[in-house]
Order: structure tokens, then C-alpha cells, then sequence
């Protein structure tokens, strides 16, 4: 089975030059692959630097030391030293990312804001729209809401918005940060079936879960970020 | 990707006596990225993008751009001429006030129909037809188009030199400020309509702005300027999650919260 993660040696820690140069370690030596077809979730209590661990793969931290090795376009790209344009190739083609919260860009429909990932590799926007209006209308997204900008939906609609837009392409590797977090049961189900599809077409998926039932449905295996915690001599 | 970047920007510096304009900038910009420059005022922002776009010209340093044919040509050893055939037809350059890229006193239709002449073009119903399609693409209404600048708003103004300024099809575009000035609902609509037609062309764009927000929003890598130096670069979503200067910190933990 092909590994298309792989987080080797990886330091994080956050100076604070505003608070007297004070250093905050987050995490270190972090160790773990994800295989194709495997959800792996990362375990523990909360500000044990899980979303953090999600954001150095994604680029949006830097790293301070340490490899994370993506399988790209036929080759092996290590993003804790990549460029920024390489990285951004990365988010288009190979690794996705469903945030807590939704980015709303001022009126933009919720149903460009889904397509748009399928557009920037290419597609053409009938096509980008109709996907999009498929997986707005699976995750029971009312059909009223779809020309509208996400900015004043709920909580709710606004993570379907998210998710919908993070599933819509076929990247390889995908990266999820609580993505039932606000959901009600039925939509819940929704996601871990489309979680469950993504498993079967090949997918890495890395995941945050809080809620215990969707965790169990969806994991094949939990990480637990406590033993990189520089605190755990604490804990 | 593409493997030539379309500017090479190398050890750009420029002194205005013993005053430090800006100091050893270096970047190369690739085709269909977007660059935000951000920093306080006087920090030498627009001094860069001035010597970038060579309205000014450095001290020391070169700047290397790849033309349509693929050559590539060292700008401050061209031509005066070559130079402005490059400025009127293959950049943009859109002016925090409107007033200093339109001609005031002639009409929208001719304000945007005049980039056209300048690459060639001469049937007037031709003309008129594309400065109608580009008034309607920056929302200005057709019957405005026979109306001079001076009789539109703000954000119309800008609108209007957006559409003057990519009209001929440039792959380049400066912008200093492009929101500066401008309330936040006419700040939205412009954003979202810059943000379009960048992703639609494909344009390459290096904007200065000193706000954070209309960085995160356009760009995809960004500089941030102190004192003439770039003290901090790299992509956008890094610098302003995981800024790493004492300064670039300074700045993000400023914004305010709505």
C-alpha cells in the first residue's frame, strides 16, 4: 500500500517577540505516516498542539526542524523546506484541507466557494457547478442558500459550505480539523460516508474528531499527539 | 508549472541622498502569482514597486523580465521606447488615486479606449464595443461610458482605471494601494472584483497595501517591509498565521477584530 504522508523528526515552537522573546515548544519529534486508504486521528486532550500539527502540513506554520514528505505530480516533495509556489502547487493538486471555520470572501456565491478548488486545477465551470451543487444538495445544504455568500449562514451550514469544498477534487491526501464539529446528526452520517468513500478511492485522510461516535466510525487507527507534547513530563 | 519566472528582481536599493529608500530586495515573481508587499508607511513600499515598475530608477540592482517571446530582457537597459510600448501594453499600474491614471477630462469610453489605441487598434466602433464589455466587467453601467471621471464616485473611479489598466491584456499588474481611500462596502466589491479577474486572466500582480486583510485575500506569498528592508517573506497564509519577526508580529497582532 503506497504511503503518501510521511511527518519525520518535527519540531514546532512559537517565539513570542512581544512577550519578552518567550519561547512556547508545541510539539516535538513528531513521528507518523498516513497509507493511502487509512484515516488516521490524532488523539488527545485539547492544546496538545493537534491543529497545529494539521497547519505545519498544510504550511500554513513553519516548522523548525524536521521533514513532511507528500507524494506530488510523481515525486516526493518535503514541505517543511518547500517554497512558497510549490507549496501552493501542493494545496491544488495533492493534499486538501477542511478548516474548523470557513474563510468567507465578500459575494462570492456558497456555490463558487465550493467549486472553486475543481476550477483552479482546470475544470470547466459547468462542470465545477454541477459537482458542487451535487455535494451542497448530499450534504442537505437548502437549495436557496447555494446563491448566497456564506458570510451570514450558521454554524452549520457554514462547515457544510467548508466540507463540500474540501471534498469536491480528488487529492490524494486530506487533511480534516473537526469537520462535524456543528453538525446535527443526519449531516453528521452524511460525512462519515463521504469520509468512508474517500477511504475506498484511495485516500489519506488525517483527521481531528472530538465526537466520539463519528471518531469510531471513521478511524482505523488513533495517534496520540500527547507523546509529542513537550509537556507530557507535566502531564 | 512554468519554469521562467516573469520578473527577476536582483539586489534592488535605492538611496534618496543618504536616506534609505529601499535596500537589496531581491525576488523573482512567476506567472499567475500574486505578491503583496505590506509595511507601514515609509517603509519603502512604494518606493520598491516604483523601481520595479521602472517609474524610478535604483541606485543599484537589476531587475530581468520575460517578454511575450520568451526573451528576456534587463529593464533598466532598454529602450526609452521599448519601455513605454512594455508600460501601455504588457503591465498595469493602477494608482492609489484614481486621479493620477485617468485622463480626468475625457470620457469613461475614451479613458479605457485609449490603451487600446496605444496597441494598435483604430476602428472606433471596435473600440467602443470592448470599453462598453470592460465598463460592464467593473460594473460601471454602459450609460455612463460618454461621462468623464470627475462625475463618478471613488469607487467608480478606481473600477474605471482597473478596466483602463487591463483592457489591452496585460500578464502584469501593479497596484499601490487600490483600496486606500475607499469605504469598506466599495473596498468588498472592489476586492471581489480584482480577485476575479486575476484568477480569470491569469495575471501575474505585485500590490502594496498596508492591510493585512486585502493581503490574506489576494495575494499568495507576501513581503513585509521595514525601514527599506524586506525583514520577512514567504507564503501568505505563513506569514499571518506564523509570523516570525518581532515587527511582522507587531502587525498581526494589531488587526482588529470586528
Amino acid at each position: 500500500m503506497a504511503t503518501p504522508l510521511v511527518v519525520s523528526e518535527v519540531f514546532k515552537s512559537f517565539t513570542m517577540h512581544l512577550r519578552d522573546g518567550i519561547k512556547l515548544p508545541v510539539v516535538n519529534d513528531v513521528n507518523f505516516s498516513v497509507a493511502s486508504g487509512e484515516c488516521v486521528v490524532l488523539g488527545g486532550p485539547s492544546g496538545i498542539g493537534k491543529s497545529s500539527i494539521l497547519k505545519m502540513l498544510y504550511g500554513n506554520y513553519a516548522v523548525d526542524a524536521g521533514q513532511i514528505l507528500v507524494a506530488h505530480r510523481d515525486r516526493i516533495v518535503d514541505l517543511a523546506r518547500a517554497d512558497p509556489r510549490t507549496v501552493l502547487d501542493v494545496r491544488r493538486q495533492t493534499m486538501g484541507y477542511v478548516s474548523q471555520f470557513l474563510r468567507t470572501v465578500p459575494r462570492v456565491s456558497a456555490l463558487d466557494v465550493v467549486a472553486e478548488p475543481l476550477l483552479s486545477r482546470g475544470a470547466s465551470a459547468g462542470d465545477a457547478r454541477e459537482k458542487a451543487a451535487a455535494l451542497l444538495s448530499e450534504l442537505n445544504l437548502p437549495e436557496e442558500l447555494w446563491g448566497l455568500p456564506p458570510a451570514t449562514f450558521s454554524g452549520g451550514e457554514q462547515q457544510r459550505v467548508n466540507i463540500a469544498r474540501g471534498f469536491i477534487t480528488d487529492h490524494s491526501v486530506l487533511l480534516l480539523d473537526e469537520p462535524t464539529a456543528s453538525l446535527d446528526a443526519r449531516n453528521r452520517a452524511v460525512v462519515v460516508e463521504m469520509i468512508a468513500d474517500k477511504k475506498r478511492k484511495g485516500v489519506a485522510l488525517l483527521g481531528i474528531f472530538h465526537d466520539e461516535e463519528v471518531r469510531e466510525a471513521v478511524s482505523d487507527r488513533v495517534l496520540d499527539v500527547l507523546q509529542f507534547s513537550p509537556r507530557k513530563a507535566a502531564a | 508549472m512554468s519554469d521562467t519566472p516573469l520578473l527577476k528582481v536582483k539586489s534592488v536599493s535605492k538611496f534618496y541622498g543618504q536616506r534609505i529608500g529601499c535596500k537589496e530586495v531581491s525576488f523573482d515573481l512567476w506567472p499567475g502569482e500574486v505578491l503583496a508587499i505590506v509595511g507601514e508607511s515609509g517603509s519603502g513600499k512604494t518606493t520598491l514597486l516604483n523601481c520595479i515598475s521602472t517609474r524610478l530608477l535604483p541606485t543599484t540592482g537589476s531587475v530581468e523580465y520575460t517578454m511575450r517571446d520568451g526573451s528576456i530582457r534587463d529593464l533598466y537597459h532598454m529602450g526609452e521606447a521599448e519601455r513605454r510600448f512594455l508600460m501601455r501594453t504588457d503591465w498595469g499600474f493602477v494608482h492609489q488615486n484614481p486621479a493620477d491614471g485617468l485622463r480626468m477630462t475625457v470620457s469613461a469610453g475614451a479613458n479605457v479606449g485609449e490603451r487600446l489605441m496605444a496597441v494598435g487598434n483604430r476602428h472606433y466602433g471596435n473600440i467602443r464595443a470592448t470599453a462598453t464589455d470592460w465598463l460592464g466587467r467593473v460594473e460601471i453601467d454602459a450609460d455612463r461610458i460618454d461621462d468623464a471621471p470627475r462625475a463618478f464616485s471613488g469607487g467608480m473611479r478606481q473600477r474605471l482605471q482597473i478596466a483602463r489598466n487591463l483592457v489591452t491584456g496585460p500578464r502584469l499588474v501593479f497596484m499601490d494601494e487600490p483600496t486606500g481611500g475607499l469605504d469598506v462596502s466599495v473596498q468588498a466589491r472592489l476586492l471581489d472584483l480584482v480577485r476575479g479577474l486575476v484568477n480569470d486572466l491569469g495575471l501575474s500582480a505585485i500590490i502594496v497595501t498596508h492591510d493585512l486583510a486585502v493581503a490574506r485575500l489576494l495575494s499568495h506569498r507576501m513581503m513585509v517591509m521595514k525601514d527599506g528592508h524586506v525583514i520577512e517573506q514567504g507564503l501568505t497564509d505563513r506569514v499571518l498565521d506564523d509570523p516570525r519577526e518581532p515587527y511582522t508580529q507587531l502587525l498581526v497582532s494589531s488587526i482588529l477584530q470586528v
